[in-house]
């Protein structure tokens, strides 16, 4: 069977970033994004030094540029976002191009994009590198709450049964002719939804009962993780540890 | 000293929209036997299962597993020993990765460790499923769901399993593979099915029930041949197959 959704993002691989415990890439990735987030918008610098960490990463993973880019479309709603933010921005302005741009806007419209771009391309790699399941168990490794690891198992296990019942409904429909173009149209798509609202939650109830069959008392078997070595955590922690250092420089340099 | 593997007596049930389901329902399991449930839709089948390890609680009658009643504080002891495999796999296979599905039944009984890992391997040899144990359930064809589905009950070691319809959806050769699998387990079954094929091949007797009781209890192949019974219970032998040599000797 194709794999759907989610778990289709993972680039099998056996690089050492691949084999690296989830918990210490989760822990990894967390690290870089904070960094990233703490870092002042001034410093120019320090951003490309972030990217340039990200790009050995990728790079030391086997991924193709053009795999990274791809994914990173999943972005481009924000950016359409912040490229408005200059044009509708309050206060001071400056021209550019012959456009009357406001300067707080330009700056809330770099920030978005810089933090949220190095952001999304960290998650890209992760998610490259790391199968879905193995994510959740890394995050119940780092002492995330089990229910809410649960909860994110659930959604990853029925994500592709939801998408093959949507698949199996438009097909239906297709096949009686619905072929929507106009929003009036759109009834019978509403319909079908509340359809698959009402089937997930009768097989919500049915996988409760199987589950209470199996013995299931409320709390969630501790997952199977690899466990995780000093060097896998070192490895795992110098590309954060090192953007750290890069966003401590940049307010000292500032 | 030993016990009938279930006992069920009189049990009655109503769900809460107060449509009736069970109406007095009786009978005995001995260890070891195979038993096929059959019956129209409707006809209490699967509610009688639910039953079985403490799903459902009864309005009136009671159920007893190797002499235990189903009821606190003997419930976990009970769903150790009876294991219900339902009939849609995508609802028993709700864990990222089928070794942890297979793991989730004995980890709520407290195993850990080399023994947790025993039966989980022990659950998937047993199913031909060994190679796929780090696979993700939607990765697996019907008939491998359908096995691991089996796989997450034997690993809790069960003395009794329940199938509810266990080779709906599955094709001719799938049915074949998977009734051999079910032939090499040592555990006393109880297989609800429309599959008359299914019933004669994996069980000597048969329960007929309608109307939320029994209404025939016998040896499967004289069920079978009683085409009143069947036809009165929505059971037909495929068509153009006519009776096996089995139900006509037995008619």
């Amino acid at each position: 069977m194709a794999d759907a959704g989610v778990a289709a993002l993972y680039v099998p691989g056996t690089t050492r970033v691949h084999v690296l415990p989830a918990q210490v890439k989760v822990a990894g990735a967390i690290g870089l994004v904070f960094a990233v987030a703490l870092t002042p918008r001034e410093a120019f610098w320090a951003y490309g030094l972030f990217a340039a960490t990200i790009a050995v990463v990728a790079a030391s993973a086997g991924l193709r540029p053009s795999l990274i880019a791809r994914r990173m479309a999943v972005e481009v709603p924000f950016v359409a976002f912040a490229l408005m933010l200059p044009l509708v921005g309050q206060g001071e302005r400056t021209e550019v191009l012959r456009l009357s741009l406001s300067v707080s806007g330009l700056w809330a419209a770099w920030t978005i994009l810089a933090k949220a771009t190095l952001g999304v391309a960290v998650s890209v790699v992760l998610a490259s590198t790391t199968p879905a399941t193995q994510i959740i168990g890394g995050l119940e490794a780092l002492r995330v709450p089990r229910p809410f690891t649960a909860i994110m198992g659930f959604m990853l296990r029925y994500a592709d049964v939801l998408t093959e019942k949507i698949g199996a409904q438009r097909q239906a429909m297709a096949s009686r002719g619905y072929d929507p173009r106009w929003f009036f149209q759109a009834k019978p798509l509403a319909i079908s939804a509340g359809t698959l609202f009402v089937r997930s939650y009768e097989r919500g109830e049915r996988i409760q009962r199987a589950m209470i069959a199996r013995g299931f008392a409320g709390t969630m078997p501790a997952s199977r993780q690899q466990p995780a070595t000093r060097s896998d955590w070192l490895i795992a922690l110098t590309p954060a540890g090192a953007a750290f250092a890069v966003a401590l420089a940049s307010w000292r340099l500032l | 000293m030993s016990h009938h593997s279930i006992v069920v007596d009189d049990l009655a049930y109503s769900y809460p929209d107060g449509t009736s389901a069970l109406t007095g329902v009786s009978f005995v399991l001995e260890p070891g036997e195979r038993v096929a449930l059959l019956g129209a839709n409707g006809a209490g089948k699967t509610t009688l299962a639910l039953h079985l390890n403490g799903l459902l609680t009864p309005e009136r009658g009671t159920v007893r597993v190797a002499g235990l009643p189903v009821e606190e504080p003997h419930l976990m002891e009970v769903r150790r020993r009876v294991g219900i495999v339902f009939q849609d796999p995508d609802d028993q296979l709700f864990m990222p990765t089928l070794a942890e599905d297979v793991a989730f039944g004995p980890a709520n009984l407290g195993l850990a460790g080399v023994e947790l890992e025993r039966c989980i391997d022990d659950a998937l040899d047993a199913m031909g499923l060994l190679e796929l144990r780090h696979r993700a359930p939607h990765h697996l064809s019907f008939g491998q769901r359908r096995r691991a589905a089996v796989a997450t009950v034997l690993s809790m070691r069960p003395d009794i399993l329940v199938f509810d319809e266990p080779t709906s959806n599955m094709d001719q050769a799938g049915r074949r593979e998977f009734a051999e699998v079910l032939e090499t387990l040592d555990v006393t079954m109880l297989t609800i099915t429309h599959d008359v094929s299914h019933a004669l091949r994996t069980c000597p007797r048969a329960i007929v029930m309608s109307g939320g009781r029994i209404v025939a209890d016998g040896p499967t192949a004289e069920l079978l041949a009683n085409e009143q019974l069947l036809a009165a219970n929505r059971h037909e032998l495929p068509y153009g197959l006519g009776l096996t040599p089995e139900c006509r000797r037995a008619a």
